[in-house]
């Protein structure tokens, strides 16, 4: 193949995952951009946005991975009834990783800004709204994974191909719209005491 | 997999501060916080595919580490190609976004456009040279490029991200 043909494949392959990304990127942006009030309210939490939304794309496309290849492999029956205990485990596992990955972030963003001598919200605050975001974000996001690479492996699609821009799409979105949702509950709790 | 994702969530904290240190800049202009996401998400996936392609080529032994290489040339042309047909759509998409979250936009269409795409390409060919080095890298110490490069790619490239972004207004800004 030459140089131009092997350009013209890779372009082709790659330009509706990129499109649905892009999407999701623009919807998770729209909401950043409308939670500004929220981040002067919490200094610091701009600086935990990459590390949450990271998390996301991780853990969950490491899960979607996983049920992919449980899948390939007649490990698992792509039905959520009577759910299996290898998808249950897996899904577990895949939660609470995500939540102490975000509680870790939040822990090492707190310390390395007060080190740097930057603003930053009290420790509990944040850690506060990096478990909520976790969990909330976490609970959808399996259920998305599992159930839309059970629905497109049921239809003859390789699960390989839907997991990544599947994961990268809603992952965006869901992060941050969790992010708004965690920082809003954990302000109005602390406003209470 | 928790080490893993402590590491990679150090590395991302890295761009978090990036990001923090043009917090003010972010906040006065709602359009380049909308391109915050988007544009690290697209430079990750920008990385993850070409990181994915090239593993494939190299399991599939079409792969050869030669500048001569069509398989690297054409993966390399598509990625650049790539980032020239969405970074325009990507700012038009933030520019009209803010205009009707925010009501008005405080920076000119031009610029957002200008912003994203000056972004786009300069991490397109980041994107390139990082998934080159670390797929040459894996195959010099005999790991399965499928288990070390795409995880490694789209972190780094999540971070360069965000440090294109930052570097770019500060020019156009």
């Amino acid at each position: 193949m030459t140089v131009r043909d092997v350009a013209v494949e890779a372009y082709k392959e790659a330009l509706p995952a990129l499109a649905a990304s892009l999407v999701g990127g623009l919807i998770a942006g729209v909401v950043l951009g409308g939670m500004r009030a929220e981040l002067r309210a919490v200094p610091g939490l701009l600086v935990l946005v990459p590390a949450l939304l990271a998390t996301r794309g991780n853990v969950y496309g490491s899960l979607g991975a996983r049920i992919a290849t449980a899948l390939h492999q007649g490990l698992i029956d792509p039905y959520v009834t009577g759910a299996d205990e290898r998808l249950r485990a897996a899904a577990t596992a895949a939660l609470a990783n995500g939540v102490l990955t975000s509680t870790f972030a939040s822990i090492m963003a707190f310390f390395l800004l007060t080190f740097l001598g930057s603003p930053v919200a009290p420790l509990p605050i944040l850690v506060g709204i990096a478990i909520v975001a976790g969990l909330l974000s976490g609970i959808v996001l399996t259920v998305v994974v599992v159930t839309v690479v059970f629905a497109g492996y049921r239809r003859g699609r390789n699960p390989d191909t839907i997991v990544g821009p599947l994961v990268t799409t809603t992952g965006d979105v869901f992060g941050i719209l969790f992010l708004l949702i965690a920082v809003r509950t954990v302000l109005a709790i602390a406003g209470v005491f | 997999m928790l080490p893993v994702l402590f590491v990679l969530t150090l590395v991302e904290l890295g761009s978090g501060l990036v990001l923090g240190s043009f917090e003010a800049q972010l906040l006065q202009y709602p359009s380049l916080l909308v391109l915050v996401p988007v544009t690290i998400g697209t430079a990750g996936n920008l990385g993850s595919i070409l990181a994915a392609r090239l593993s494939t080529s190299f399991h599939l032994g079409t792969l050869t580490f030669s500048p001569a290489d069509d398989e690297l040339a054409g993966n390399a042309l598509a990625t650049v190609v790539l980032a020239v047909t969405v970074f325009p759509i990507i700012g038009v998409g933030a520019w009209v976004a803010t205009l009707v979250v925010t009501g008005g936009p405080a920076l000119p269409f031009s610029t957002v456009v200008l912003v994203a795409l000056s972004s786009g390409i300069t991490l397109a060919v980041l994107a390139v040279f990082v998934t080159f080095t670390a797929t040459y890298v894996a195959y010099r110490f005999g790991l399965d490029p499928d288990d070390v490069v795409i995880p490694v790619v789209t972190n780094v490239c999540d971070v360069l991200g965000v440090v294109v972004l930052f570097a770019v207004a500060q020019l156009l800004v």
